[in-house]
This record gives C-alpha cells, structure tokens and sequence, in this order.
C-alpha cells in the first residue's frame, strides 16, 4: 500500500496559539483512515489544512508525491481531492440535482453529462427520490447525504470528510455507514474526521489520534480503543489507571 | 510655485472644510460601526436636512445656526423613525438588502426634494455670510471658523454621550456584542433606531454649519456622499476618532488638489484614494480596527 | 425541435414586442419603447453579475459609458463606420469589466464594499471624461447625423426599435444558454456558496471576471444603442449614476437571477414611471420631473422587504395557489 495522502511535519499557529504542532500522517490508498480527538483537538484545523482552507505555518502535504501545500482549493479538487463540510453548505437556492451538478460539471463539461452524472451519484447516496427538492428543504440528515453527494459529484480519488456523522441520530448514523463504506469499496479512498467514536471503530482502517495539537497514537481501531494514552487524552488524566483497576476488580 | 501664505491658506480652508467633512462622516461611521451597515441615504439625508435650513429661513426667517434647535431633534426623530420602520423591517437583516433599502430612501428623498424644489440651486443670506476674521497675515471665513468649533463641540458630546450615559454605554455593547446584549436585556432594535437617529442628528448640525455658505440644490448630498464614505474607510470602518482625523485630511486633500489641479479635478483625488484603500488596505490608513 | 425548446419563451417575447411599433405608431410612444429596451438590456447585463452571480454593482455606469463614448468616439473622431466601431466598443466596454473586476474582486472585496467601488470608479471615469479633450470635455461628444442604416441611423423609429430588439433578443439568449449551461451553474454557487464552490473545483475568481466582463459587455451595447439613438453624449449621461441606478432597479423589481426579469423590471417600471408623470403632470398642469423616482425608490424597498423574487416571484407565488 502506498501513501495516497502525506502530511509531513505540519504546524499551524493563529498567534500565540498552536493548534496543529508538528503532525505527520499518511493515508494508504483504498483505506478508510479516521482522525480523532477530544473537542479542541486541532482536527478541524488540521482538516482545512489538508484541504487547502488554510496555509499551515510550516510543514508540508504531499499528494501522490506531489507538494500541494500552496495549491489552491479548486486545483486540488481538478487533482481528485474533494471534501464536504462539518456545518453543511448547501447552495440554498438551487434544487438537489442541481446543488450536485455543480460538483458533477468538475468531470462532465456539458449539461446532459453532467446531470445524468448527478442523477447517478443522488443514486448511490439515497437522495433520488429527493432530487428536484430545494436543497434549503432538506432535514440536516438530507443535508449531510448532499455534502457526500455534491463531494462524489467531483469524481474523487481522495474524499475528505469533516464529521459527516454529526447531528444525526443513531439510527441515521447507522443508515449512513454503509453509504461510506461502499464509497470506498468503489475505490475512493477516505479520510474521516470524526466525533462519533462508534462510527469510527466500525468503518476505519487506520486510526490517528490528536490531542492538544500533537499526534499521539495511531493503529487499528482495536489497538486503539485500548491505548491508554488515547483514554486519558478523552477522559482526563488517571482514567486509564481508573478503568483497568475497576476491571479488575471486576 | 505658490506663496507660503496661499499654501497656509489652502491648507487652513481645508482643515475647516475638512471639519464638516468629519462631522458628517462621524454620522457614518457611528451607523456603520453599531449597525453595520453602509447608509447609502447618508448624502440624501444631508440635503434634506440641508432644505429643511433653507425653508426654516425662507419661511420664518430662523437663522441657520438657531435652526439647529428645530433641525436636530427633527433629523434624530426621523433618523429612529426610518430604521425603525423602512430599514429594519425592510431588510430582513441582510446585508445586500440594506444596501438596497438605504439606496431607495436616497433615490425617494433626492428626487422627492426635486419635485418640491426643482432642480434650481439656492442659497441664503446671513448678514455674517461674508464676515471675516484676521489672523495674522490670513484672512479667515467667520462661519467657517464657528463651524470648526462647532464639530469639535459635537465631536466631545458624542464622545461624552457614548462613555457616560446608560444608552451610549449600551450603544456601544450592541457594537461591540449584540448577541451578548441582547442577552442581557439590551433591546437591540431601539439601540439601532437611537445609533441611526444620532447619524441623521449629526447630518443636521453638519447642514446648519454648511448653509451660510453654502448652497443647495436636490442633488447636492451626491458631492458629499462618496467623500464621507472615503472618510470613513481611510479613518477605519466604524471608527469615530479615524473619522475625525479623515475629514480633515480629506479636507487638505481636495483644497491642495483643488489648487493644483483645478476645481473639477480636484475630486478625482479624492475618489482615487478611496479605491486605493478600499482595494490595499480596507482595514483604514490609522490602522483602526477592520 | 427540442434545442430550441428552452428558448422557447425568449422567442415568444421577442416576436410580441416585435409587434409594438406596428400597434403604437406615435413618434413619443416609440422613443419611450426603444428607450425602456436600451435600459431592459444594460440591466440584463447587470442581472448576469448581480442576479446570478450576487455581486451588487453600483457603477455598471463605467461600462455603459464607456461603450457609448467609445463608439461617438470612433465615428467622431476617427471616422469608423458605427457597425465597425460597435465590436471594437463592446470590447473596450468588456476590458473596463474586466480591470474592474479583476482589481476589487482580487482585493477579496463583496457586499456593500463592492458596490462602493465600482460606483467610485464610475465617478472618477464621470469626472475624467468630464474634463478629457477627447470626450468633448464638458461640451461632450455630438455624432454627426446621418441618415442611413449602413450608417446605424435609421430615418423610421420602428426600424431602430427593431435593431435595439435584436440586440436585448440576442442578449437574453446568451444569458439563457449560460444559465442553462456549466458557467451559470458555477456562478449560481458562487453567488450562495464561495466556500463549497470551491470545494468542488470552481475558480471562483475566475468565474467572477468572466462574469463582469460578459456583464459589462452586455451593458455597454446599451451604451452603443444609446449613443446611435440619441447622437449625443456628455459624461453626465454616459457615466451618471443613473444608468447604474436603472441597470439594477429593473432586474431586482422584475426578478434577480432570471433571463426576463430585467425586461419586465423595465417595461414595468417606465410603464407606471409615465402613467404617474402624465397624471401628476394632468393635475398640476405641468411636468414634475422627479416623481416616477420617487416611485422607483418606493417599489425598490417594497420589492426587497416583501418580494424578494420580484415580480416574477410573485407571479410563481399566485400561480401556485389554487384558482
């Protein structure tokens, strides 16, 4: 497996503050990687910096070997990039079709191509029956299901997702899971910023775990559950010490 | 080249132009600053209140600065009155709809004063209209003097107003928080309607300082609108001091320009420097807060 | 045939109007049709930015003039058939869109910072040409009459109607197959989402400039149009706020972002601006200038704060309800 997806060294400050301090990561091609951390962690700010939102004070984000640290956003979604957003971004005034035709056109120049692409993509995510709504119609699950759809529409090889799970409802999350995995069983490979640990452990391959700005686990979902350094970093310091010895006792 | 007391003079004239300038950018900035909001109905609502001088001398022979009792607290009524009733309600709170809304009040009273008073430019006679006093070797315009002392009068008021009383204190919690004040109690639509009343205020007192030399005619507040909107970006959107001192660099400017370049070129000056800064450096020349 | 199908409506419209001049044969009513469509398509070109693409000119004014000066100019000064001088115009008028553009929207500005800067562009053009020798100064620029339509001068009224029709007709055409097509598409998302049209591979600065400089191009035809009718310009009216002030009322009071919202804004507006200057005029006895402004400010406001859809959106909005 080669790495689809580096981030070598990467820092990002805003001031006085660090909120991404020297990460490095790779994401294998054809694998679902996660990136998780407790709440001011530094994900989304390392997300934009992998989708090219953000310049990253130092560092660099390699791409199929190549630097696109200092590529701008639409050159990198023409490159096979593309990413949805965690506060959905609907284009409100424009029906379903349409919003994903938009992303649909990036492939497909004329119009009949471009709406059949959409059509098909509004298929494979369960928006079809929804299509000829106004997006502003959507319930936020709809609304999540058009950031993927819109994300897909672009024909990616890399698919960025910024929470794409959160503020839905369990069982919304669990009709979604199988929307993702599928997308990566059609040969797209993810990167998942997520919230929802749940949703994690069931769907990634490779996990990295962020916590104050620095990179301090990654492996399989399975070693990670057990890593006490991620435990503390979620529960506190001591919650490790805490929960071994009540199993033991246990 | 010219001689030092032509450059003095220039320089002196404008500084006093400069300052009327200033207080009706301070109008402005005060709305833009609270509100957030560009007033397109800024220049319109200068000449009305301009006008409405003019019909105070012409009908019961008020002299233009005793109008100021009639003018200010009229222009505050209807500056509360307008927010209240056409720009909040109208706008929906976005900000291409105020753009609009505040562009049709400008286009209503500009062309409202046209069918009143046609297009003819008029004047009025003060018997002090000419009066002069010496400085030295300088011949200084008396009216204009008063209105430099006017401006910084107001200018220390407003500025005593908004860090003493209770509603300038809540003005400027609604400018600086208005979720936070609302919160707190601060009932935001009036604080709103206050800011825009005081903005109109200042354009009354601006109008009576301009009117004993000065003309007017409908279309007289376009010559004044784009040179407060450039006050206003050079000084920092929504700074009241960065205001103060644009008006009166805007003033040298156009009377050093003017002296240069002519009178009709003289402007172009002006409107060069607000897209200059717009374009480079849209957070002010003072460094104001963007 | 299905390829028309969409153009179906335009069409239709067009072959309508067509028929005007044969209905109202008066000297006044023509003028007041060929100038309502010379405002219709400088507003179609402002509809192309600020309808679809949400960018608010205030100084599409800068465009108008500059065509409408560069083709007196050309005859004038130079000589130049107006037929060969209105490409080279429509091009002068598109490249102004383009340095416009491409300095305010580089410089990150939108909102009400953009309409500032465009109207003081407008303004510095205003006062440059106002004091140019080449303008005419202050005297302004006189094209020399000459009856002939090789010469773009036409001695019947109906026939200049006719030509100005062809114009808004092909214009209207141009922006449907943009909307229709990945360019409109782009600039829609644009207008409602710079963050996720980027996201999806949309330059959306690029999409901007092209859109101001197809925008201005539109804008200064109405310019040449001007000129050819009226054979005279000054700064006042080639670069005067009113011609920005018109370009935007007609498509927000007609319908943002449709192909024929600005010509019904249009038609609308000057239709109800005469009525109330020849009934206020009737009972005053005499002409109040000034008063179909008052009316267009009122129906700006009330069109913002209560049909944001304009006309158009209304319309939808009644056909929905049952009968």
């Amino acid at each position: 497996m080669s790495a689809l997806l580096a981030v070598e060294g990467v820092t990002m400050r805003f001031g006085g503050l660090t909120a991404v301090d020297g990460v490095t990561l790779a994401v294998a091609e054809g694998t679902i990687t996660g990136l998780i951390g407790p709440n001011g962690a530094g994900k989304t700010t390392l997300f934009a910096v992998i989708s090219g939102f953000l310049a990253p004070t130092a560092g660099r984000v390699r791409y199929r070997g190549e630097d696109i640290t200092a590529m701008p956003v639409h050159r990198r979604a023409e490159r096979g990039i593309a990413r949805t957003f965690q506060i959905v971004q609907p284009f409100a005034g424009l029906s379903v079709r349409e919003n994903i035709a938009v992303g649909a056109y990036l492939r497909h120049p004329g119009r009949e191509a471009a709406l059949a692409a959409a059509d098909a993509v509004a298929e494979r995510v369960g928006l079809a029956r929804l299509r000829d709504l106004p997006a502003g119609a959507l319930t936020v699950a709809g609304r999540k299901r058009l950031e993927l759809a819109r994300a897909l529409a672009t024909a990616p090889t890399l698919l960025l997702l910024d929470e794409v799970l959160a503020g839905l409802n369990p069982s919304e999350i669990r009709d979604m899971i199988p929307v993702i995995r599928r997308i990566r069983d059609d040969g797209v490979t993810i990167l998942i910023v997520e919230h929802v640990m749940q949703a994690v452990m069931n769907l990634c391959d490779r996990v990295h775990v962020l916590a104050q700005g620095r990179l301090i686990a990654e492996d399989t979902p399975a070693e990670i559950a057990r890593d006490p350094k991620v435990v503390e970093a979620y529960l506190g310091h001591g919650a490790a010490e805490r929960m071994r010895r009540a199993q033991g006792h246990g | 080249m010219y001689s030092p007391e032509i450059l003095l003079t220039a320089v002196l004239n404008g500084l006093m132009t400069g300052a009327v300038y200033a207080l009706i950018a301070v109008g402005l900035t005060l709305v833009y600053g609270v509100l957030h909001i560009i007033n397109f109905a800024h220049g319109a609502t200068l000449t009305a209140a301009m006008f409405a001088v003019y019909v105070l001398h012409a009908a019961f022979g008020l002299d233009p600065y005793l109008a100021m009792a009639v003018t200010v607290p009229g222009f505050f009524a209807l500056g509360y009155a307008v927010q209240r009733l056409v720009i909040g309600p109208a706008s929906h709170g976005d900000d291409g709809n105020i753009l609009l809304v505040t562009l049709g009040l400008a286009i209503i009273i500009e062309n409202a004063l046209l069918v009143v008073f046609r297009s003819d430019t008029r004047s009025i006679d003060v018997p002090y209209g000419f009066a002069v006093i010496e400085v030295g070797p300088l011949f200084l315009s008396l009216p204009r003097v008063i209105a430099v002392f006017v401006v910084l009068l107001v200018a220390l008021l407003l500025w005593l107003f908004l860090a003493r009383s209770t509603t300038g204190q809540a003005i400027r919690a609604v400018a600086k928080e208005k979720m936070g004040a609302a919160l707190v109690g601060i009932d935001v639509g009036h604080i709103y309607a206050v800011t825009f009343g005081l903005g109109a205020a200042c354009l009354a007192v601006a109008a009576s300082l301009l009117m004993p030399t000065f003309l007017v005619n409908p279309r007289i507040g376009n010559a004044f609108v784009l040179v407060a909107f450039t006050i206003v970006v050079l000084g920092g959107m929504g700074s009241i001091p960065g205001a103060l001192l644009g008006g009166l660099f805007i003033g040298v400017v156009e009377s050093l320009s003017g002296l240069f370049m002519g009178e009709s070129l003289g402007q172009i000056g002006i409107f060069l420097i607000f897209i200059l800064v717009l374009l480079f450096r849209p957070t002010g020349l003072f460094g104001a807060k963007a | 045939m299905s390829a028309l199908r969409p153009y179906r409506a335009i069409l239709l419209a067009l072959a309508l109007l067509a028929l005007l001049p044969v209905l109202f044969t008066t000297g006044t009513v023509r003028n007041f049709l060929i100038f309502t469509l010379i405002v219709a398509l400088a507003a179609q070109g402002w509809n192309l930015l600020g309808g679809y693409g949400g960018q608010f000119s205030f100084g599409h004014a800068s465009f108008f003039g500059t065509g409408a000066y560069a083709i007196a100019i050309l005859q004038a000064r130079a000589g130049l058939n107006p037929w060969l001088a209105l490409p080279v115009a429509v091009a002068l008028g598109a490249l102004a869109g383009a340095v416009i553009g491409t300095l305010a929207f580089r410089a990150r500005l939108r909102g009400s910072y953009f309409a500032l800067v465009t109207l003081a562009f407008a303004e510095v053009l205003r006062i440059v040409a106002n004091v140019l020798p080449i303008t005419g100064g202050a005297a302004g620029t006189l094209i020399r009459l000459n009856v002939d339509p090789l010469n773009f001068q036409f001695a019947d009224r109906a026939h200049f109607y006719w030509v100005t029709l062809v114009f808004l007709g092909a214009a209207m055409v141009l922006v449907r197959a943009l909307e229709r097509g990945r360019f409109g598409a782009r600039l829609v998302a644009v207008r409602e989402n710079e963050d996720a049209a980027r996201a999806l591979g949309v330059d959306v600065l690029r999409v901007k400039i092209v859109a101001i400089t197809l925008s201005a191009a539109i804008t200064a035809v109405a310019g040449c149009l001007y000129a050819q009718n009226f054979l005279y310009l000054d700064a006042a009216i080639a670069y005067g706020p009113w011609i920005s002030v018109e370009a935007l009322l007609a498509p927000i009071i007609g319908g943002l972002g449709t192909v024929f919202g600005p010509l019904i804004g249009a038609l609308v507006l000057h239709g109800l601006g005469e009525l109330t200057k020849v009934w206020i005029g009737a009972l005053t006895g005499g002409s109040v200038p000034g008063i179909d402004l008052v009316l267009f400010g009122i129906l700006l406001i009330a069109t913002v704060g209560f049909a944001p859809r304009g006309i158009l959106g209304l319309v939808a909005r009644l056909r929905m309800l049952p009968a």
